[in-house]
């Protein structure tokens, strides 16, 4: 009996060992099918090809920079919108709102970041386009800008809780000496509780980009789809096509093993790249974070 | 309050009159924020809600998607809801558990933990394309329910992991070392004490992750998605429609659809998504409320 316990509690403890270990294993399984699938196509298209400004896969032409820009526009919009939104909300509810207030803020944000993607695009389509056309007198509403738009509305909830969090974290002695000082509530907030998060709102802005960067099915509804290179700052109120948006549209007409879908791999690539550095940056503010902090405290 | 006893020189009148004002601009731009979310959620509730009826719920499509229900849509999201928890709920709890209760303080340890963050941070095309790669193509599930639910896993898992690790973490320390003191062992302690005491949390983080999962497209548009099918999945190996994809194809794709039936199904998809929401953000709070601790 005593010999059957022992054993389940030995098989048991592995099986959780392995599970735990198996998002590592997911990571690696994500990374080599995207090289098998992506890698193929670097012998098939030249270099100077693929960081050419020509995207028109039928006719072979794979130049990707179209798509990248189109990436880099939409998310920067997006930030715009996202970032000074995002920590003033969350500056609100960590600092100035009453308890109540903050109650039903948050359960509010969270409404917003459980929206599905596609029914922001619906909305960009039926209501945040023709309204733009219109207001802005453009000849389409479908442009770089709605994605923007979209696209910070969806980097916002994320923005928000982890600068948020961060305020949190930032021990109240701080606030109370400033306080106690003669600063005002505003000047602790601006001049000593928001250094104190730094990192934290670094944090906080860099997962926003990596939201942004990554949102498919939004982009795609409304941004137009045109994979033109854009040239100069009014190209935010053109068309635009991003690196989501062209797998999620093409890849359902390629043909398997063709170069255009090992190029749509390689896109995936990419964007696993860019979420790696997005990642590993974030991960070594953090860790800036707490050394400091113990070193402030000891 | 202090006005009374003490004299405000200009300096320290005017750092008040800049706190009001900063506070009620920051107050303005949480309420534009959050006022354009309140408004667009009733929006769709009065646009959708004259379109929903038995028949809208429980019919098939007809006149290529243009009139009847969207039945195949609703039971397919359901399918993938549900096959998405059959994976991530056993693996995510699991591997919190490791996380939490057993591993060491080591670089294996910390490198579980950035591959948690990086699956976090992958976009969902991405994991589509994967998805595709690995169980449509080289494990030949074909674009079914099998393999978009295998692929909504593990995108799932991160939320589920880091949900879970957090309510471990909140059931105290002493009701461990109580249970272990009396002759318990490690996993009996966890199964019995710990796992009881976080289950709210893991619920909470559970529903989260599904919803998130019932909501999304872009994993499953070509890993197991149905533009249109005449009849229900009859096997996980069939491909099925679902909620979202649909939303998707009747608002891009197919001209001339009447606007009723769009609102009418972004109208259920968000009362699935908000539901589970919802559902999330009480289980929380009671908890909350009763923790006896």
């Amino acid at each position: 009996m005593k010999r059957a316990g022992r054993i389940s509690e030995f098989a048991i403890t592995t099986l959780i060992r392995l599970m735990g270990y198996s998002s590592i294993l997911f990571v690696v399984l994500i990374l080599l099918f995207l090289l098998r699938e992506g890698l193929p196509a670097l012998g098939e298209v030249s270099l100077a090809d693929l960081f050419s400004v020509r995207w028109y896969p039928t006719e072979s032409y794979f130049g990707i920079l179209p798509l990248i820009l189109g990436s880099i526009i939409v998310t920067f919009g997006a930030l715009l919108v996202a970032v000074p939104f995002g920590i003033l909300t969350a500056l609100y509810i960590s600092e100035v709102a009453p308890q109540r207030v903050q109650e039903v803020l948050k359960p509010l944000v969270e409404v917003l970041a459980g929206l599905p993607s596609v029914v922001l695009g619906f909305i960009g389509i039926q209501l945040v386009s023709p309204f733009l056309r219109v207001a802005l007198n453009l000849p389409t509403g479908l442009t770089a800008f709605t994605g923007a738009l979209l696209l910070g509305g969806i980097a916002i909830p994320t923005v928000v809780s982890v600068a948020e969090d961060a305020l949190n974290t930032v021990p109240r002695s701080y606030r109370e000496a400033s306080l106690a000082l003669g600063a005002t509530r505003w000047q602790t907030m601006w001049g000593v509780t928001l250094p104190a998060a730094r990192s934290g709102v670094v944090t906080a802005i860099m997962l926003g980009v990596g939201r942004a960067m990554g949102e498919t099915m939004t982009v795609m509804m409304v941004t137009g789809n045109a994979p033109v290179m854009p040239h100069g700052l009014d190209a935010l109120f053109l068309p635009v096509r991003t690196m989501t948006a062209t797998i999620a549209s093409e890849m359902g007409e390629v043909a398997n093993g063709s170069s255009h879908y090992h190029v749509l791999f390689l896109i995936g690539i990419i964007l696993f790249a860019i979420a790696l550095i997005i990642n590993i940056v974030t991960f070594m503010v953090g860790y800036r974070k707490s050394t400091r902090s113990e070193r402030l405290l000891s | 309050m202090t006005d009374e006893f003490i004299t405000l020189t200009p300096a320290a009148k005017r750092s008040r009159w800049t706190q009001k004002i900063g506070f009620g601009a920051l107050t303005a731009a949480s309420l534009l924020t959050v006022l354009p979310i309140v408004a667009l959620v009733i929006y769709i509730i009065v646009q959708g809600l004259p379109q929903i009826s038995l028949e809208f719920l429980t019919q098939m499509p007809r006149d290529g998607m243009r009139a009847g229900g969207i039945w195949p849509a609703i039971v397919g999201t359901f399918y993938l809801t549900l096959g998405t928890a059959i994976f991530s709920v056993p693996l995510g709890i699991g591997a919190a558990i490791y996380i939490a209760e057993y591993a060491p303080d080591n670089r294996w340890t910390r490198l579980i933990r950035i591959a948690i963050i990086n699956l976090a941070g992958i976009p969902s095309v991405v994991y589509g394309l994967f998805g595709f790669g690995l169980f449509v193509i080289f494990l030949r599930f074909g674009t079914s329910i099998l393999a978009a639910s295998l692929t909504l896993s593990i995108m799932t898992l991160p939320v589920i992991i880091t949900t879970t690790e957090e309510a471990l973490r909140s059931v105290p320390q002493s009701f461990r070392v109580v249970s272990i003191s009396l002759g318990g062992s490690r996993w009996q302690t966890i199964w019995r004490i710990v796992l009881p005491n976080a289950l709210p949390g893991i619920l909470t983080g559970i529903i989260l992750g599904l919803e998130r999962a019932a909501g999304e497209t872009a994993p499953i548009l070509f890993t197991g998605a149905a533009f249109f099918l005449p009849r229900l999945p009859q096997s996980p190996l069939d491909a099925t429609m679902a909620l979202p994809y649909h939303l998707f194809v009747i608002s891009t794709q197919v001209p001339g659809m009447p606007l009723q039936i769009q609102y009418g199904t972004v109208l259920v998809l968000l009362f699935f998504v908000l539901g589970m929401n919802l559902i999330a953000t009480i289980i929380r709070s009671r908890a909350r409320a009763r923790r006896p601790w």
